[in-house]
């Protein structure tokens, strides 16, 4: 079980999560921000809470607290 | 219940947003920063110090004591900010362009002075803040807004390695990390760690370079430029530990 | 004899009187001729307790003083001509980021390929250069040992008090004269005592930012713009220093500083015994420019007798527009040698006889 906190506003649509997550559980939504930018959802009942999107996200827009 | 936590270091979570384009490779590698400081405690006694050029973006996002200087100047600024306070962890965080041309006498004889600080070095390639020219850095054949037929080596000479240059010097640490995965940031993480681990234990100079990319200045994808760090950059410039005193 | 009282060299007086005015940060490069202060700091700094770095050029050396500053600490740079010249950047951004340092050239002859004879040729360097961007300096300018001395604990007060870069401008000949001096008392300086200087926060403090100063102002350049045009009228109200010599009545004013100034000194004398009405007006600083000076001179003034060792004559702009281009300016130009009081002397009587040609 983990819980994804994701910060829109922060997100700049890299989307480098969507690469790196393990389990392909981010895809691109198609909703732009208030910048402007295409951000991500998450199939949340599916992250494993690997925290590799919060490593590679260069926005500190993605926080993942796994819970064992 | 045991939780685990991936969050950045509150400062950054809450300030303001990066002035960092989208993709680029200064909102990862800095961040590595300040987790390491922050997991260390260190992140409130730490003084950081930026030039001019995109690495002075962080003076706004992270709510510690900075030091902004000249182009180039950062790394001698920082060992003067270090001198005359050695109980703080100082870190001089910048670019290949003005890391190794305009400053690049600050960086060489800090290592040689084996100055108590910590530097990170962003290699991307180019010159990001004023529009992608040439650094010494770029490959051969890599066209920017100053090269545009592509790096000559028999014009421009040939990318310089930092690693190369540095061989052999009696400095605390050297190493050279990647952003382009997940585990490669990770192993850059930890790269850091040791880096700030040397200042704290007062082994003298510690210098970690990073692959970092610059999209913007590419005129790749963000997705593109980790590609091409994969299968260009790390083969000019590959990833690992250097230097480290006592050890190798 | 009090242990104040010694026979020092003008360039290692500068170096002791830095230490006891709490410096403790020291950065160098071997130029003549100024490099005793270097060696001079070599083991003296680290018996104080302080750092005295050798760095591999004067880029490096400007910027530790920066570093060194940001953090608090009174700091200092030393260099000669073409050494200072590499410091224009980095006075550009103290000057920029409102931060107190002291530097000092010893200036001597053109480039400095080869001679290295005293010369007054960094006055233009100093009262107009010193860096990009709109930049504007304190420059004292002592004429002897003492005078070194005295404006070393003044250049860190001043730097302090306005935040602000203070340049020490002499020539070879001083730096390397030996004369009596007495010194201040040793004194510490508390590297925590400004709020603003960078030592790490406490848990809820903010951090903060040594950067450009109009990040920090109202509409940032419209907010700075007042800031800075305030901050160099206080300077240029407030810090005019000069000593003026038998000026009121004299039919000739000599206008000189540094080791020109002294010489003036003895040809004013020595003129006033052979009943020549001559005066002098020596600066103390040459930034600000010390106009007040020259409202003493009186309505007997038939021309004004700059005695600089610059070929070019480089105070005689300043002169003119402290005079309001109202008194003809005649000049004692050398480059190499140090004035003559004879022939200053010479120069006035030529004044006073229409046989002079102006300079201006």
């Amino acid at each position: 079980m983990a819980q994804i906190i994701y910060d829109k506003k922060r997100c700049k649509g890299c989307h480098y999560c969507v690469d790196a997550c393990p389990k392909k559980i981010i895809t691109v939504s198609g909703e732009l921000n208030d910048k402007g930018y295409e951000v991500v959802e998450f199939d949340e009942a599916q992250c494993i809470g690997c925290g590799s999107c919060y490593t590679i996200c260069p926005d500190y827009a993605i926080t993942i607290i796994k819970e064992d | 219940m045991a939780t685990k936590e991936f969050k950045a270091p509150e400062m950054l979570r809450t300030g303001d947003p990066t002035g960092f384009c989208p993709g680029c490779g200064h909102g990862t590698v800095g961040r590595l920063g300040f987790e390491v400081l922050d997991e260390m405690g260190l992140l409130e006694k730490s003084i950081s110090v930026y030039d001019v050029a995109c690495d002075s973006l962080y003076m706004w996002a992270i709510d510690t004591d900075c030091v902004g200087t000249a182009h180039g100047r950062a790394i001698a600024t920082a060992a003067g900010v270090k001198r005359v306070r050695k109980d703080c962890p100082v870190w001089a965080y910048v670019g290949d362009g003005a890391s190794y041309s305009i400053g690049f006498q600050h960086t060489v004889w800090s290592a040689v002075r084996n100055e108590n600080i910590t530097v990170v070095i962003i290699n991307n390639g180019v010159f990001g803040m004023t529009g992608g020219q040439m650094a010494p850095t770029t490959l051969i054949g890599q066209k920017t807004t100053s090269s545009p037929a592509g790096r000559r080596a028999d014009v421009n000479g040939y990318p310089m390695d930092i690693t190369k240059i540095l061989t052999g010097q009696d400095i605390a640490y050297l190493a050279r990390g990647s952003i382009d995965t997940v585990a490669n940031i990770n192993k850059t993480k930890k790269y850091i760690r040791k880096a700030f681990e040397k200042q704290m234990n007062n082994e003298g100079f510690s210098l970690v370079e990073v692959l970092a990319p610059c999209p913007t200045n590419w005129g790749l994808s963000p997705h593109d430029s980790l590609e091409r760090i994969r299968n260009e950059v790390m083969e000019v410039f590959p990833i690992g530990e250097y230097i480290e005193r006592g050890v190798k | 004899m009090a242990d104040n009282e010694v026979i020092m060299k003008g360039n290692e007086a500068l170096a002791e009187a830095a230490i006891r005015s709490g410096c403790r940060f020291f950065s160098g490069y071997p130029i003549t001729p100024q490099t005793e202060i270097l060696e001079y700091m070599s083991w003296r700094m680290e018996e104080a307790g302080g750092e005295a770095i050798q760095t591999e050029d004067e880029l490096c050396g400007a910027y530790m003083l920066f570093g060194a500053a940001a953090a608090g600490a009174r700091a200092l740079s030393t260099s000669a001509g073409p050494g200072f010249s590499l410091y224009q950047e980095a006075i550009s951004y103290l000057v920029g980021s409102d931060l107190p340092a002291v530097l000092v050239d010893v200036s001597r002859i053109g480039n400095a390929l080869g001679d290295i004879s005293q010369s007054q040729g960094d006055y233009e360097l100093i009262r107009k250069g010193n860096g990009h961007g709109d930049t504007m300096v304190i420059a004292l300018t002592p004429a002897s040992v003492q005078e070194i001395v005295d404006d070393v604990q003044l250049a860190y007060e001043l730097a302090e008090k306005y935040l602000h870069p203070v340049i020490i401008l002499y020539d070879a000949a001083i730096g390397q004269m030996m004369e009596g001096v007495t010194l201040p008392e040793m004194s510490e300086h508390d590297i925590n005592k400004f709020d603003w200087s960078v030592k790490g926060i406490e848990k809820g403090q903010h951090g903060r930012k040594i950067t450009n100063v109009s990040y920090f102002c109202d509409n940032m350049y419209v907010g700075y713009e007042k800031y800075l045009r305030d901050k160099y009228k206080a300077i240029t109200d407030n810090e005019q220093r000069w000593e003026n010599v038998e000026v009121a009545d004299a039919e000739v004013v000599c206008v000189a500083y540094g080791i020109s100034s002294r010489v003036c000194k003895e040809a004013v004398r020595n003129a006033r015994a052979e009943g020549i009405k001559l005066g002098l007006i020596r600066l103390k600083t040459i930034t600000p420019f010390p106009v007040k000076a020259f409202e003493e001179i009186g309505p007997d003034c038939k021309g004004i007798e700059v005695v600089e060792m610059s070929i070019k004559g480089q105070m005689v702009d300043d002169v003119a527009l402290a005079t309001k281009c109202n008194i003809p300016i005649y000049g004692y130009l050398t480059s190499y040698l140090v004035p003559d009081s004879e022939k200053v002397i010479e120069v006035a009587k030529d004044i006073l006889a229409g046989k002079a040609e102006e300079v201006l």
